[in-house]
């Protein structure tokens, strides 16, 4: 390449290239589509990606750790809160143990299942794609931390989304928000099952295709109902904040917010379910384990 | 001003090294975790260093460059294999047949240019997105294109040092 000057050598014109290159982006997107068969290729694409992606990530933990240490010096105050927090909370526990011991109890006597213990790993949020087609997240956790496709991701406060891809190092979770996303849920208040679906927006969610008369208040609490044996029942998920009611329409349009972060933590849970026939799950089983 | 380009350095041919450099650094700034408004506002910066490399060394770094990185950023924002690679493509293309005209302006008054390339890069990839995704995004996904030809004349100028000539003195 050095002996011959760039000048003399004439590759195929511009359109060309641009006519080689567009057809073949289009068949790949064509068969990325159609076909399952380049997840090969993007887990190795991204095994050579996750170096770069730990770089960038490092100014951000950087800052994470400047702000421990500033953490650290507010540490004897926040000591001092959390132990009348413990006692508090000790109380509580007490109280707790024994509606638990009477809830196996009574769970034996109906001859219930037992409810699943569920596992969490804590993941943190390595970017997140600027696609804005898609409500997705990238974690920094892969099958090398036991992390498999379709396990739960929630924060403290209920459900954020779902692994749906997973690569050595890291996992692709769509969000609630995402638009082909869907979560089965109960009405707390009154137990009436239904499905959540996203809209494609940040912070908002959507009840399809429940009729004009269906018990729905504004405020309500939606919980993860169990059905499917994806989400374990039992998890907050959206609060209802508007209903709007079109005569011209069969159905009410019901517009949700997630009571999760979905769009601001920087640390998760992932829940791994034990694979087991999903629990055959009734109203009172979300009552309980909310009360 | 029309005589602007007789008094400018002739620059030299980059190394592919520099090239291969820049494009993994601005990767790594593509992936930076942001918060919302300026997520939304932050300029494709990959976009942005293939589009100077393909105006200033078309020799170097042509077609394959952008649709390489088209697919690798199909990957980091797992869309569809090929959307980004096929919108990097058309934008090296108009890049290319245009970069004779181009390095003649300074890097300020390519800023508009830049912009209408930008902008139709990003058309490419909405049109593909709502062709296999259906999902109608909002009209401020375009804004990244409008803080992206702003930005241009720092990303001109960074990746102009790149390709100064080294004037040795002491050379005979």
């Amino acid at each position: 390449m050095e002996s011959v000057p760039q000048f003399f050598r004439t590759g195929p014109g511009p359109q060309a290239r641009l006519f080689f290159f567009s057809l073949l982006s289009i068949l790949l997107m064509i068969v990325d589509l159609r076909f399952e068969s380049l997840h090969k290729m993007r887990q190795a694409i991204s095994v050579i990606l996750y170096p770069l992606q730990r770089i960038a990530l490092a100014p951000a933990s950087l800052y994470d750790q400047v702000g421990t240490l500033i953490e650290d010096l507010r540490l004897s105050k926040e000591i001092n809160y959390l132990r009348q927090q413990y006692f508090l909370y000790q109380q509580q526990f007490s109280r707790l143990q024994i509606l638990e011991e009477e809830n196996t109890h009574l769970r034996r006597l109906l001859n219930a299942a037992k409810q699943t213990e569920v596992k969490s790993v804590m993941a943190e949020i390595l970017y997140i794609p600027r696609d804005p087609f898609k409500r997705k997240i990238i974690l920094n956790r892969g099958t090398s931390d036991g992390i498999e496709a379709g396990q739960v991701v929630v924060d403290d406060l209920g459900v954020i989304g779902q692994v749906t891809q997973i690569f050595p190092w890291s996992a692709e979770v769509t969000l609630i928000t995402d638009k082909d996303h869907a979560v089965p849920i109960q009405v707390a208040r009154n137990g009436l099952r239904s499905i959540i679906s996203g809209v494609g927006k940040n912070n908002e969610l959507e009840l399809r295709y429940l009729s004009i008369n269906a018990d729905v208040q504004v405020n309500d609490l939606l919980v993860t109902s169990g059905i499917g044996g994806v989400y374990p029942p039992g998890l907050p998920v959206a609060k209802v904040e508007k209903i709007e009611h079109d005569r011209s329409y069969n159905f009410s349009r019901i517009t949700c917010i997630p009571i999760a972060g979905v769009d601001r933590n920087r640390h998760v849970l992932i829940l791994s379910m034990p694979l087991s026939e999903p629990e055959s799950t009734n109203n009172s089983n979300t009552t309980e384990s909310k009360s | 001003m029309s005589k602007d380009y007789l008094e400018k350095e002739l620059p030299l041919e980059a190394k592919r090294r520099f090239i291969f450099i820049s494009l993994v650094i601005a990767f790594i700034v593509n992936l930076f975790p942001l918060q919302e408004i300026i997520f939304l506002l932050r300029p494709d910066f990959v976009a942005l260093t293939l589009l100077f490399w393909n105006i200033n060394q078309p020799h170097q770094a042509g077609m394959s460059v952008a649709f390489t990185s088209g697919i690798i950023m199909d990957v980091c924002n797992s869309s569809i294999l090929g959307q980004h690679a096929l919108a990097y493509c058309f934008m090296s293309f108009l890049a290319i047949i245009l970069h004779r005209r181009l390095v003649l302006f300074s890097i300020f008054q390519q800023a508009p240019q830049i912009f209408w390339i930008l902008l139709l890069t990003q058309v490419i990839i909405y049109i593909s997105g709502t062709i296999t995704g259906s999902y109608h995004s909002d009209w401020y996904f375009f804004l990244s294109s409008v803080t992206g030809a702003l930005i241009w004349p720092i990303i001109a100028l960074i990746l102009g040092i790149l390709q100064r000539p080294e004037i040795d003195p002491n050379a005979l």
